[in-house]
């Protein structure tokens, strides 16, 4: 039995779906977490209470929850197109997971190692996209459709924005390979490229206002395109009721749900390892190790995800025209400007 | 032969299987009594009215017309900011020429006003809210 586990273990394809499985766990655990702590932080910003019945401060409430959904009647409308309706969820979470798979979560640990990396994670959220327009239009809801309609609108939009910000570090780095490039930032907080990376000094200096930049601009539009607060018009519950997932209920529903929080530690990851040095430690060879990077790196995503939380239940929603505007008359032409600067810097 | 990618195509399919898994589970676990009126499309509680494929602005494929522009435009500097480094200054000018003819497209689509929502138009003054009404009650009483 032992030799039947161990030869499994050697089995290059066996070691590799085992390791697939790796970020699902987490997931799993972080959504937990969050569905938790974001509703606690959003009582305590706005001044409310919010889970206090199951467990210690409502510390069961997630679980109940999950249980919850498990057990709901799965509601398909009549006039919805059932194929289509059924095949979003996956196309949603699939898209989602798939980017998981480029993310270097300890300098041990990283799903595939492909030097596509960056490139590979942004064409395979893209998926979610599809899956959302897919939703909107299969479910024959008005306000699934407008939701959809909006989504794909702002998602599209602000994409530009961040591609061209995630350009900009790449022109930087010279790597889309993203475990290169976190060992890029290696040696302490001063190697981050936020602070102008591992440059001689004088390149440096003039990398921080053009990288500082560059992350405002990719923070706003991964805030946009994880479609929450203050962008979340597509599920505008005031005006849209819940936007594409209206027609949506019990495990469906949980599975959108799941996305969309993984798609928000996603594109945590995404800004930690372009320019707060992934998972390496701030204090150089101080606390690093395959362990410590892990920690690293889940403590400053989960710094951004709680950023975005705050960020949520603080500001209230855009009006579309503003939303348009930001992206389209402000971040782009901004992104173009830095994209140019960071050129300069880089050839001169 | 398993390459980087294998671990990619794991990935997607670990992803299916855990959504799939997910469903399965609740379909054993789930009641199912729909009736007609449980089935209807969820309009607030009321019958539905009219069909769904309802016209919607036209700035929508606008939008994404733009996109596709400027999604291919990146697609093209994508290899080029892997690379410029070691080209030097030509490089760099040769992408700010290509940088420069897509300004110029996005220069005459801001110029268009392609780039406008619909916005309220705002009202100053301290009298503002009052004429809001008086406009109402002339459009309405005439």
């Amino acid at each position: 039995m032992t030799d039947f586990i161990a030869t499994l273990l050697n089995d290059p394809i066996v070691t590799t779906v085992l390791l697939a499985f790796v970020p699902l766990v987490f997931i799993l655990v972080y959504a937990l977490v969050v569905l938790y702590g974001e509703m606690k932080m959003a009582a305590h910003i706005q001044n409310r209470l919010a889970y206090m019945e199951n467990g210690w401060h409502g510390t069961l409430q997630p679980f109940a929850d999950m249980l919850k959904l498990l057990q709901k009647e799965d509601i398909i409308p009549a006039a919805a197109d059932k194929f289509f309706f059924m095949l979003a969820p996956y196309l949603v979470f699939v898209g989602t997971y798939a980017s998981f798979a480029v993310l270097p979560f300890s300098s041990g640990f990283i799903g595939s190692d492909i030097d596509l990396g960056l490139f590979y994670l942004v064409a395979a959220s893209s998926l979610v996209v599809v899956g959302l327009l897919m939703s909107g239009w299969a479910s024959n809801n008005k306000w699934s459709l407008f939701g959809a309609l909006r989504s794909a609108a702002q998602i599209v939009s602000y994409e530009i924005p961040g591609v061209l910000a995630i350009l900009g570090v790449v022109m930087v780095t010279g790597t889309l390979n993203m475990q290169t490039m976190t060992q890029m930032q290696d040696g302490g907080i001063q190697n981050w490229l936020i602070l102008g990376g591992n440059f001689p000094l004088g390149q440096k200096l003039a990398l921080i206002p053009v990288m500082v930049l560059l992350f405002v601009i990719y923070l706003l539009s991964s805030m946009a395109e994880v479609n929450r607060t203050p962008f979340d018009l597509p599920e505008a519950e005031s005006e849209l009721v819940q936007g594409y997932n209206t027609e949506y209920s019990g495990m469906k529903f949980a599975i959108f749900y799941l996305a969309e929080y993984a798609n928000l530690f996603l594109v945590s990851a995404v800004v930690v390892v372009m320019f707060f040095g992934g998972w390496t430690s701030p204090f150089g060879s101080f606390m690093s190790g395959p362990v410590w990077s892990a920690f690293w790196f889940v403590a400053k995503g989960m710094f951004f995800v709680f950023f975005n939380v705050w960020l949520r239940w603080t500001l209230p929603r855009l009006r579309v025209d503003q939303l348009m505007y930001v992206s389209w008359k402000v971040l782009t032409p901004f992104a173009m400007a830095a994209i140019v600067a960071v050129g300069f810097i880089m050839v001169m | 032969m398993l390459t980087e990618f294998g671990g990619i195509l794991a990935f997607f399919i670990v992803g299916a299987v855990f959504t799939a898994g997910g469903l399965i589970a609740a379909w054993l676990l789930r009641p199912h009594r729909p009736y007609p009126q449980k089935n209807s499309t969820y309009e607030c509680g009321e019958e539905p009215v009219g069909t769904t494929r309802v016209r919607f602005n036209i700035r929508f494929y606008v939008v994404a017309l733009i996109f596709l522009v400027f999604e291919v435009e990146v697609l093209f500097l994508f290899p080029w900011a892997l690379v410029f480094k070691q080209y030097g200054m030509i490089a760099f000018v040769e992408m700010l020429v290509f940088l420069g003819i897509l300004v110029v497209g996005y220069a005459y689509v801001w110029a268009k006003g392609d780039l406008e929502w619909d916005k309220p138009a705002p009202r100053f003054g301290k009298n503002a809210a009052a004429t809001v009404y008086e406009e109402q009650n002339e459009t309405v009483l005439g």
